[in-house]
Parts: structure tokens; C-alpha cells; sequence
């Protein structure tokens, strides 16, 4: 019982999430209203086309009743209209969501198991490993994640041409394709996650093979390999997977990015096309589909590092 | 903390490039060669030349001046996002780590939902509605950024609240925001001036990655993230391009991270600074009273030598436990029990560098192979830890533990293994041994978790079981009973004990033998009852004098000036002779071998005085 009531906190903490992301990206386009008309009608825009503009949409009108009025349309699924073109923002935004997943979730995926399987490896083959994980990690966070692209765009799509350079393929054409486009993107974005993550590992399984109860079963005569695949592992895992999750979310920002390289369909192109045009409906849209990928995988872990304590689990 | 830090090669490298950096763009009108617009299409994409170190553009616009201007952009942004991080970061998380309660949940909450926000989306739309203005833009990313900036201030603030120094301003009336100003913000800048670095890496890494898809940025104007993004384009005709940009980028980040790692050693080590190494002391080649490994015995150690970084922590320790047989060790925290025990046992970590004989069942373990060591493991030597709730993994079940130990030992399976640890905790003197094996480590009482951590202990049916302070940590009444169980466990099984405690009360209790050990030395070692009734060494003697059982009625309890010196300032003769009463010149001259005293063949005492002591106080106990 216990168990349900503090996964449901946390599950209702992170849906507030769903009202309070919306809400700040809302407020935060009250700031300059002036500057969104000139936005999209350009800067040599008079006042009188502006106000006209602001009219139209009504964006002369108080900025919480507009947000009110956007929610209340929104719980219904209509995210508006683009200001540009008029489109609807679901329509613009849904085939987009399935490329902006695969890229999310490919790398999520890589930098889970790679920096895992990396943090268990420096933490178990001594110290030369570790060190030169800690050599590795500090250049793999430092690389900036836009230059590693382009020089793996250099080396894998154009020096020696495995992948394609840009572009995506969509599985339903071709799953070879897709997944072979979807290579490079996925490698660019979880690499500074993949030294984050078994960083993580390394840590935290070091701390439990150091732990006394570690002490005690080694003592008593417990088989190293079990104090540290059984025992250690099962110890680090809740702590990496928190730190899996604070990846994650920055994961999104990275595939704006990574996005545009390589020229991907997703939500992370459209949305720096629709700023720089400041076609805020479109943005706005963007900030509840990434919100809710936040939500569903901020419950996932809840759920995880729930059912791994046995505190919580079983008080 | 800066001469700690000073001392740090990569660290000092890493900060002397940032400071270069810094300057040089600081100085960009100053030392740049061309303008960074000045275009010069006759030269475009050509590689370093003397007139170009970095090659140009493929506008022919000189690159290193495009690097210290674009520095202006992306370091000027860097600034200010990390100046709205801090400014926000600090307050909040001052106030929240002060104040508390409601005000420090609202905003732990707050900080939680703002790092939980996908920031690139307010980013995005802040660049959306204010025309691509690269300040507005790095405000934003200032406030995405100041959670971590209010977390460590925050837990910084809190541990400083608890210090007496504030209690004190308290309680004279110091009014709350001069308190914050005046004492917490001095204590609370060293783990913000870490987070500073880590931040401004993680800012740098962001802001480029913006301005390289041209957010924040004003083309033909210079950025280091917008000048990867012009190398891209010219790729294929000049890749070198892409060199200069994203090295500057990638060292500058990682020069703010090494930096910051050297400032997070340096106040680590500033706060437990190793021992300082010395020349080993003078030691004393053969005690007078050493005998060879005694073969009888369960466990014989002889000569049992511990090193770290070169500095003794125990020295020479020798004793013998016989089966059926219980030995204390005893002395004050800080003499070397623990380690000696960890050295028996084959348990110190890296670094530690252990000399003698542990000799069990006629091998020496100590320079046995790691294999027959593993062998002795629950077998042989057993274990049992000093404080129970930390001595079981928090993640598995008592049956769980206890039920791997028995399929090593028994190589039992299923209803045999389970058995077996039924029969274990019912052993251990557990009432409901099926309610216990279904339970986790945090659902057992101290004196439970003791009670299965020498069920763990004795799965192997050891022949010796070492016990460090097993009842310490415990409730009195509850230490009387772990205290019974292992009296009755030695009684049924015959296995020797090696107990160590600082408590004379438990020796007395349990023990046949005793051994005192003072500073990393046995300074005393023989049967219980004689030493407690006439102990030869003053160390000894104030022992048993400071123990409340002791002393009489109504007087004061003697205690024993001064501390036990720490392994760096152990003299050179006699390590008690700095608090003894009975010093004379001639203990500070050399250092004193452990002798047998010759009434007692068993008792042996490592004092210059022990004759003259007996003799002079008739052997009563004094402080």
C-alpha cells in the first residue's frame, strides 16, 4: 500500500510537469508581444499591420487568459495553429514525433548499456582502466556534441562511407535504412551521456565493493564475482538509473541539435525553423510533446528506483 | 585551499590556459591582427601561414582574430548566464538552506520542476520572441541553469546551520539576513566556486551548440559555435577549419572542468590532509619476548607489520589464539585494533603494505596466494562486523544472504540451502527464524541484524571467528545478549575468538587472554585474570583505572589526560611515555621490546619500567 501511495506522489509530481512546462514557455511569450509580430511579418512591419496581426490572433489580449484559452483547448488535443501558414499544430507536429522518438530513445538505449557495460568494466579491471575512463570522460563531456557530428559525418558518411551523411529513412520503407541513418545521430547524441552514465557506474559500484556489508560477505567467505555482479550491481543500480533520467532530459536539448545536421524530419528541426520564424503556436506545441516524453520516462524510472528500494518497496 | 590546489600539475595547467583565454579575448581590439569582418577572398581557406597562424575563411577572413572576437560573444554570454545562475542559485538556495520548512520546500520544489524542464523548448521560444537576441537568450539560459546552483548552496547552507558559530549568533540575536551574510555566505563559497567551473563547462557546451544553429548569434559576426558551423560548410574543400573552432571550444570546457576537479581535491584534501610521510622510526630488530609461530594454536601472528604511504599504523603485533580459546584486543579508538584485524583477515585496501606471519592452519596467510587465502574465507576465519545495520547488503533479504554463504560452504540447493539457514538463525538464538530469513536488512533490530551477521559469520563453521566490537554499536541491554550468544556459540562449536573491543567490562566478561594495544603496539599481552589483577603497564593501569566499574564510589572518574597520537608523531621510544606518570628520561631514549615478565611465563608488558613499578605501587591500580 505504502508502495502505490509514494509511486502515486511521485507519478502526480511529475504530471504537474504537464501544466507547469506549458505554463512557463506561455509566460514567457508575454515578455515582447511587439517582437512576435515583427517575427513574422518581418521587421519592417508598421505599427498598424502589428496591431492588426495581434488582433487577429488575440494576441492583444491578456496573457492569462490566453494561456487559459490554450489549455482549455489543449486538454481537447488542439494545439492551435501555426502562425505562418495556419496549419494546425498537432497535424505540423505528429509525423515528426516518430524520428524525434527513434533518435531519443536509440540513444537513450546506447548510452544506458555502453556506459554500464563501460562503468562495470573500470570498476572491476583495476586501476589503469579507471584512469583511463576518467581521461576518456573528461574529453567526452568537453567534445561539444554538434562538432562530434560533423567529424563523424567526415569519417563514417564521407572518408569511409558507411552511413549516410544526412537524411532519414523511415522504417516502413526500408528497416535497414532506417536503421543505418539513424546511426550517426544516435552515436552523436549519447556520447557525452555514455561516459555520464558509466562514470555513474563506476562510482557507485566502487562505493558498495568498499561498503562494509561488502566487507562482511567477503569475509565470510561470499565469491568476489558475486559480491560484485550480484550484490554491487544491484546496489548502483538505483543511482544510475537516476542519473540516466537528468540525462535523458538533457538529451532532448541535444537533439535540437543533432537534429538539424543531419537533417532529420523531427520535432527538434521544426522547432528551431518555427523560433526562428517565431511561430510560437508551433514552439509551444513542441514544449508539451517533449514535456510528455519527459513525464512518461520520469514515471518509468519512478517506478524503477521504486521497485529497487527495498526501503520503499517493503518498509 | 589555493597552495592545495597549486600543487596539482593538471589543475595549474588548466587554469593557466583559462586565464590566457580569458586575457586574449579580454584583449581581442588589442591583439588581434585583422578586423574579423575584413574580407579577403584571394586568400580564402588557405591553411596557417605566417600571416594567418590559423588559416583563413572562406572569406579570407583571418581565423584567430575571428576566435578572440567570436570569444567576446561566447565567453561575454557565458558570463552572463553563469552571473543570472549565480544570482538567483545563491539567494534561493541561502534562504531555502537557512530558513527551512515551508519556504525551503517550495522552492526544492520549484528547482525540482525546473530541472526536470526540457530547457531547450523556453530557450527556443525565448530566442522566438525576442528576434534571435543572444542576451535575452543567455538570461534564460542563466535561470534553466540556477537549479544546480540552488541545490549545492542549498545543502552547503544547511550543513553550515548546524555549526555551533551560528547557534551562537542565534542565540545573541543576530538578526537572520546578517547571519546569512556574515557566516553562512563566507562558509557556503568554496562548493559554489566548484560549481561555477562545472557549470560554466556545461553552459559553454550549450551556448555553442545554440549559436552553431544559429541562435544567439548575428552572422557576420563571430562566434566559436557559429564559426563550427561555417567550417561545415566548407568542409570538403578545407577541413582544417574545423580545428581551430572546436579545439578552442573542447579545451576551454575542459580546462573548466579539470580546474574544477583540482578546486574539489583541494578542499577534500584540505579537509583530511594525508599524514605526512617520515622516516620510518627506529625499530626494534627482535622483541626480546618473539617466539616462532606457536603451531598448536588456532591462529599465530607473528611480527604483524602495517604500512600506508610508508607510515606505520601497526607495528610488530604478535599473539596466538588456541582453539576453544577467546583473546581481546583492547585500547582506545585510533591504536590499531581495526587495521590489525583487517590485516588478519587478508581485508586492507590498496595501498596498505602488511609485513609478518598470519599463520592458520600451517600456512601464512600473509604470503599465501590470494587463493588460499579466499579458501580460509567463512571457513577457516569468519567475521563478524562492528555496527550490524551496515553489515548486510540493504537490497537482499536475510534468506537471500544467508542462503549464498550456505550453497558456497554446504554446496547445498532449494529446500537443503533453506534448511540450513533456518537452522543458522535458530542457532543465533532468533525466535521466528522463517520471519526473519523473509526479511530485509532495514526491517531487523540492531540486535536481530547482530544476531544474523553472526549467523553469516558462522555458515562456515569457522574455526576462528574475528569480532571487531561487535556490541558497540548496540543497546546495553541487547550487548549483554550478543555477548551471552557468543560465549554459548564458542562453547558449542569450540571455534577460537579474536574480539576486539575497547570496553575492559567485555573482556573481563568473555576472554581468557588479553591483549593491550596502545599506538599500533601490544603493550601489553597475558592471561585476564593476572593483568586485571596486576597490570605492569601504566597504559594498562589507567585503562582499568578510567573503566566506571572500576572506580569507587563518589570519586571522580579518573580519566586519561591527553589523546593517543596519531601514527606521523609516534616518538621514538615509548609511545605511551608522552602521558604516562611514571616517565623517566630513559623512556623517550629508544624504543622498549615487549619482555616477559618473569614471574609469568605468558605475560608479557613493553615497558622499561615494569620491574620498578611492581615495586614501587605494589601493583594497585592507579590513574
Amino acid at each position: 500500500m505504502t508502495l502505490l501511495r509514494s509511486l502515486a506522489a511521485r507519478i502526480a509530481g511529475s504530471l504537474l510537469l504537464l501544466v507547469v512546462v506549458p505554463a512557463i514557455t506561455f509566460f514567457v511569450q508575454g515578455i515582447a508581444p511587439a517582437n512576435v509580430a515583427k517575427g513574422v511579418l518581418g521587421l519592417d512591419a508598421t505599427d498598424q499591420m502589428i496591431a492588426d496581426f495581434n488582433h487577429r490572433l488575440g494576441l492583444d489580449q491578456p496573457i492569462v487568459l490566453r494561456y487559459l484559452h490554450w489549455l482549455g483547448r489543449a486538454v481537447t488535443g488542439d494545439l492551435g495553429a501555426s502562425y505562418t501558414n495556419g496549419q494546425a499544430v498537432q497535424l505540423i507536429l505528429a509525423p515528426r514525433l516518430g524520428v524525434s522518438l527513434s533518435l531519443i530513445i536509440g540513444a537513450l538505449l546506447v548510452f544506458t548499456i555502453v556506459g554500464i557495460v563501460i562503468g562495470v568494466l573500470s570498476a572491476t579491471q583495476g586501476r589503469l582502466v579507471g584512469r583511463l575512463l576518467d581521461v576518456v570522460s573528461t574529453v567526452g563531456i568537453a567534445v561539444p556534441n554538434f562538432w562530434l557530428a560533423v567529424i563523424l559525418v567526415v569519417a563514417f558518411a564521407v572518408a569511409i562511407p558507411i552511413f549516410p551523411a544526412t537524411g532519414y529513412v523511415f522504417f516502413s520503407d526500408s528497416p535497414p535504412l532506417f536503421f543505418l541513418s539513424l546511426v550517426l545521430p544516435v552515436v552523436a547524441l549519447a556520447f557525452a551521456g555514455i561516459t555520464a552514465v558509466a562514470k555513474q557506474t563506476r562510482d557507485q559500484m566502487l562505493l558498495a565493493i568498499q561498503s562494509p556489508w561488502a566487507r562482511t560477505l567477503r569475509a565470510n567467505g561470499a565469491a568476489e564475482s558475486s559480491i560484485i555482479y550480484k550484490h554491487a550491481l544491484r546496489n548502483a543500480a538505483a543511482p544510475v538509473i537516476t542519473v540516466i533520467g537528468t540525462i535523458f532530459v538533457g538529451s532532448l536539448s541535444g537533439s535540437v541539435v543533432v537534429e538539424n545536421i543531419f537533417v532529420l524530419p523531427g520535432l527538434g528541426s521544426q522547432s528551431l525553423a518555427s523560433a526562428l520564424q517565431a511561430d510560437l503556436p508551433v514552439v509551444q506545441g513542441i514544449a508539451v510533446y517533449f514535456t510528455i516524453i519527459v513525464v512518461v520516462v520520469n514515471v518509468l524510472i519512478d517506478i524503477a528506483t521504486t521497485i529497487l528500494n527495498p526501503r520503499v518497496r517493503e518498509p | 585551499m589555493l597552495r592545495d590546489y597549486l600543487r596539482r600539475p593538471l589543475g595549474v595547467v588548466a587554469g593557466a590556459f583559462l586565464l590566457l583565454v580569458v586575457l586574449a579575448v579580454i584583449g581581442a581590439p588589442l591583439i588581434a591582427p585583422y578586423d574579423q569582418l575584413k574580407m579577403d577572398l584571394g586568400h580564402a581557406l588557405s591553411l596557417p601561414t605566417r600571416a594567418h597562424p590559423f588559416g583563413t575563411d572562406r572569406l579570407g577572413r583571418d581565423v584567430l582574430s575571428r576566435l578572440l572576437w567570436g570569444g567576446r560573444v561566447s565567453l561575454g554570454g557565458l558570463a552572463e548566464a553563469l552571473s543570472v545562475a549565480f544570482a538567483i542559485g545563491v539567494v534561493l538556495g541561502l534562504v531555502s538552506g537557512y530558513v527551512g520548512r515551508l519556504v525551503d520546500n517550495v522552492i526544492s520544489r520549484s528547482t525540482e520542476v525546473l530541472m526536470a524542464t526540457p530547457g531547450i523548448v523556453v530557450l527556443l521560444m525565448v530566442y522566438g520572441i525576442s528576434n534571435n537576441n543572444s542576451h535575452w537568450g543567455m538570461v534564460a539560459l542563466g535561470v534553466l541553469c540556477s537549479p544546480s546552483v540552488t541545490r549545492v548552496t542549498r545543502t552547503a547552507a544547511r550543513a553550515v546551520r548546524e555549526e555551533v558559530f551560528i547557534a551562537s549568533a542565534e542565540v545573541l540575536g543576530m538578526a537572520r539576513p546578517l547571519i546569512i551574510l556574515r557566516h553562512v555566505l563566507p562558509n557556503v563559497c568554496g562548493p559554489i566556486i566548484v560549481n561555477t567551473a562545472v557549470l560554466g563547462a556545461v553552459i559553454l557546451g550549450i551556448q555553442g551548440g545554440l549559436n552553431y544553429i544559429n541562435l544567439g548569434v548575428n552572422p557576420p559576426a563571430a562566434s566559436w559555435g557559429g564559426m563550427v558551423s561555417d567550417a561545415q560548410r566548407v568542409l570538403s574543400q578545407q577541413p582544417w577549419l574545423m580545428v581551430p573552432s572546436g579545439a578552442t571550444l573542447t579545451l576551454t570546457i575542459m580546462a573548466l572542468m579539470l580546474v574544477a576537479d583540482g578546486l574539489r581535491d583541494a578542499a577534500a584534501s584540505n579537509r583530511s590532509r594525508p599524514p605526512r610521510s617520515r622516516a620510518p622510526a627506529l625499530r626494534p630488530a627482535v622483541d626480546a619476548g618473539a617466539t616462532p609461530a606457536e603451531p598448536r594454536a588456532a591462529l599465530s601472528v607473528r611480527g604483524l607489520s602495517v604500512a600506508i604511504g610508508g607510515l606505520e599504523v601497526v607495528r610488530n603485533v604478535a599473539f596466538d589464539v588456541g582453539d576453544a580459546q577467546t583473546l581481546g584486543i583492547v585500547g582506545e579508538s585510533g591504536c590499531g585494533k581495526t587495521v590489525t584485524a583487517s590485516a588478519v583477515l587478508g581485508q586492507l585496501g590498496a595501498g596498505f603494505v602488511t609485513e609478518g606471519e598470519v599463520m592458520f592452519g600451517g600456512v601464512d596467510l600473509n604470503h599465501a596466494g590470494s587463493k588460499a587465502r579466499a579458501a580460509t574465507r567463512g571457513t577457516g576465519i569468519a567475521y563478524v562486523s562492528q555496527d550490524p545495520m551496515v553489515a548486510l547488503d540493504p537490497c537482499f533479504t536475510v534468506m537471500s544472504q544467508l542462503g549464498e554463504l550456505v550453497g558456497r560452504h554446504d554446496r547445498l540447493r532449494g529446500a537443503m540451502r533453506r534448511e540450513r539457514v533456518l537452522e543458522l538463525l535458530r542457532q543465533v538464538g532468533l525466535p521466528d527464524p522463517a520471519d526473519t530469513a523473509a526479511r530485509f536488512p532495514h526491517q531487523l533490530s540492531g540486535g536481530m541484524a547482530q544476531r544474523v551477521s553472526i549467523a553469516c559469520a558462522l555458515a562456515g563453521r569457522p574455526r576462528v571467528l574475528i569480532a571487531d566490537e561487535p556490541t558497540t554499536a548496540l543497546d546495553v541491554t541487547i550487548q549483554g545478549e550478543i555477548l551471552d550468544l557468543l560465549r554459548l556459540l564458542q562453547k558449542e562449536t569450540g571455534m577460537a575468538v579474536v574480539l576486539i573491543t575497547h570496553d575492559l567490562g567485555v573482556v573481563a566478561d568473555l576472554c581468557d587472554r588479553v591483549a593491550v594495544m596502545y599506538a599500533g603496539e601490544i603493550v601489553e599481552l597475558g592471561e585476564v585474570g593476572g593483568i586485571f589483577e596486576r597490570p605492569a603497564h601504566p597504559y594498562t593501569r589507567a585503562l582499568l583505572a578510567s573503566n566506571p566499574i572500576a572506580s569507587r564510589r563518589g570519586a571522580p572518574l579518573p580519566v586519561i589526560a591527553g589523546t593517543v597520537p596519531s601514527p606521523a608523531d609516534w616518538p621514538v621510544g615509548c609511545h605511551f611515555a608522552a602521558r604516562c606518570p611514571y616517565r623517566i628520561a630513559a623512556c623517550n631514549e629508544r624504543p622498549v621490546p615487549l619482555e616477559t615478565m618473569v614471574e609469568a611465563a605468558l605475560h608479557q608488558v613493553r615497558c622499561i619500567r615494569a620491574g620498578d613499578l611492581e615495586a614501587v605501587t605494589g601493583g594497585e591500580v592507579t590513574a
